[in-house]
């Protein structure tokens, strides 16, 4: 987990151009999220699968701001602790302030941005395991934060927050009150996935923008980006920030699901697995964590049919993915790529 | 003479104890070629990372156009206009040579990083800009034919190039070679002398460098400022300082190759 793997896992800049095959994978996807998968549940009845999947698709989101920390050189272990700032801004709002949901969901990912920049001024300047160890304790910050802080309500949490209401533009209905639906499991899958393609959209852009190459010549050599002319202090605390910003707005969405929020919503564990799916998928693939936390998650609610055997098989199979693929499961493709 | 470019003022730098540059003064004149010779550990790249903003002198400035640029961050540094490369080879590792010069055209940005997520005109101008422009700089330094390579396959000589390259895409008026004949034979080094004389000629930058080549160096130089354990000891044409006593002791009294005259 040092400097050098992350520096191997980087992706080419081909990825700009939406060749054919891009656009059909693209439509196959938005496919599969927003139709089959409903589809499929419809058929079998495995209505627990929608909250697997949207907390999947809310993971992955997390995890996205997880990679582009990745992607400046840094390992990010605390991302936890924003989506717990991210839940926390969401709940207050609304409960102490009558904020709508629709509304705290921005306001949740721009809080926990400023907070980011507070706290990745001094910090982004630590690299290597020192910037990865001041993360890890982040998590525990926040959650001792709010146990002790009166806003949070200590560790009795916020409870009975209102699922979220109706979205109208000029008296126009986009989303209905949730409340009302028949079926609010449906509509919060549509939700987080619907979060989860404008975030990764919103990601891949920033990749093959100048903001992204600006970002991998950060990765590749400090040093000689602010030679160039890159004023690399403020290029770390920027995409800092949009990764906190994904983790605010990832939390804000977990805690209308629950409608409660506590202290120890998000852990350490939290932290570590939004990590752990980025480098499952690949930490030099945009599509890479998206992928990890499918495969992490959904693999784990899976294994619970092999009941006392579950964790086993699960750490077996994390390790020899790990040291079969130590650039994740996607670089698959590039190998296949190379042979061509 | 013209009003210099570059003026070096009583620089001193000391890292605890030890003092790597004590009182060092030269001015640089515009569309000169000058350069810093001495020993190893004579405090040479000390010099050049406090020109570049890289360190700050413990006394002392360096102005730039009459303005001091020492206490200034490098990239606002570069920004104005005066760029280093490095001694140890750098680049971009995991990047193409192509990519690298094109990521090296930042300062040259017109529109903003928004434009640039939003493929905003101005930005999608900007990029067909840096793509010529590095095209350009890549035929001039001879690189065509590895465009297209990953940095991190490049043999020795042609890192020194590509590091120049990506100095040169910056569109800098001073530009700081730090030894950029390192792990170059002769004939290459013939060819990087000839080329950086016509950066000077045609794009009419001003060149400091740091070799250790005394032939390429005598040859490329205008005026050459020889440091010894810190301290400037002679500074002059390249005539003037081959008959310097006090630069063949300095050379005599080191392990260092002979001054190559
Ligand atoms: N960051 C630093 N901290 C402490 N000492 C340093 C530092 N940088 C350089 N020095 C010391 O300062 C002195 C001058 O170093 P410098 O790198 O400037 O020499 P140089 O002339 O470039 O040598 P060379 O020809 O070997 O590149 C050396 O003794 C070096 O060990
Ligand atoms: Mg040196």
């Amino acid at each position: 987990m040092n400097a050098q793997t992350i520096q191997t896992a980087t992706p080419k800049a081909k990825g700009a151009i939406m060749t054919p095959v891009r656009l059909i994978g693209v439509g196959a996807y938005l496919l599969g999220v927003f139709a089959l998968v409903p589809l499929f549940i419809a058929v079998t009845g495995r209505w627990d699968f929608y909250y697997t999947l949207t907390s999947v698709a809310l993971l992955s989101v997390g995890a996205a701001g997880v990679w582009l920390t990745f992607y400046i050189g840094r390992i990010n272990i605390g991302q936890g602790a924003y989506a717990l700032v991210g839940g926390y801004v969401s709940a207050i709002l609304v409960v102490k302030a009558g904020f709508s949901f629709w509304a705290t969901l921005p306001l949740a990912g721009i809080a926990c941005a400023i907070v980011s920049v507070v706290i990745g001024l001094p910090i982004l300047r630590l690299r290597g395991v020192y910037f990865a160890m001041v993360t890890l304790v982040l998590t525990e910050v926040a959650r001792l934060s709010a146990l002790a802080l009166p806003v949070t309500n200590g560790a009795k949490g916020i409870t009975s927050i209102p699922l979220p209401g109706e979205l109208a533009v000029f008296g126009l209905t986009i989303i209905p009150d949730f409340a009302t639906l028949a079926n609010p499991k449906l509509a919060f899958y549509l939700m987080a996935a619907a979060l989860m393609v404008v975030t990764y959209f919103v990601l891949w852009r920033i990749v093959n923008s100048r903001l992204g190459h600006l970002c991998r010549s950060l990765q590749q050599n400090e040093e000689l980006a602010s030679s160039i002319g890159v004023n690399t202090a403020m290029l770390r605390v920027l995409a800092y920030s949009i990764s906190s910003f994904f983790g605010g707005i990832a939390g804000a969405v977990f805690v209308a699901i629950s409608q409660s929020i506590y202290p120890s919503s998000f852990v350490v564990t939290d932290s570590v697995n939004f990590m752990l799916y980025c480098f499952l998928g690949g930490l030099g693939y945009v599509f890479g964590p998206m992928l990890g936390t499918l495969l992490l998650y959904f693999g784990w609610d899976l294994l619970s049919i092999a009941k006392q055997y579950q964790l086993l098989i699960y750490s077996g199979s994390m390790i020899a993915l790990m040291l079969l693929l130590p650039n994740g499961i996607l670089s698959l493709l590039d190998k296949k790529e190379n042979r061509q | 003479m013209t009003a210099p470019i570059l003026q070096i003022k009583g620089v001193t730098k000391r890292f605890g104890g030890l003092t790597a540059n004590s009182d060092i003064s030269f001015d640089v004149a515009p569309r000169e070629i000058l350069s810093v010779i001495g020993p190893n550990g004579a405090g040479k790249s000390t010099l050049f990372k406090q020109i570049a903003g890289f360190i700050n002198p413990t006394v002392g400035e360096v102005l730039f156009k009459g303005d001091r640029i020492s206490g200034l961050p490098p990239h606002k540094v570069a920004r104005l206009g005066v760029v280093r490369t490095f001694q140890e080879t750098t680049i971009f590792r995991s990047m193409t040579v192509r990519e690298n010069v094109i990521v090296a055209h930042h300062l040259r940005s017109k529109a903003s990083l928004l434009g640039f997520f939003f493929g905003s005109g101005q930005a999608r101008a900007d990029e067909a800009d840096f793509a010529r422009s590095a095209d350009d700089i890549i035929d001039f330094l001879g690189l065509q034919s590895i465009r297209n390579e990953m940095a991190s396959n490049l043999p020795q000589g042609h890192l020194r190039a590509l590091g120049m390259a990506i100095g040169l895409a910056t569109h800098p008026e001073v530009i700081l070679l730090d030894e950029p004949f390192a792990g170059m034979n002769h004939d290459e080094t013939m060819r990087m002398v000839a080329l950086v004389r016509r950066l000077r000629d045609e794009r009419g930058l001003t060149v400091l460098l740091v070799e250790h080549d005394m032939p390429a160096v005598m040859k490329i130089s205008d005026r050459i400022v020889c440091i010894n354990f810190g301290e400037k000891i002679a500074e002059g044409t390249p005539s003037e300082i081959q008959a310097n006593p006090r630069v063949i002791e300095a050379y005599l009294g080191s392990e260092d190759a002979a001054i190559g005259m």
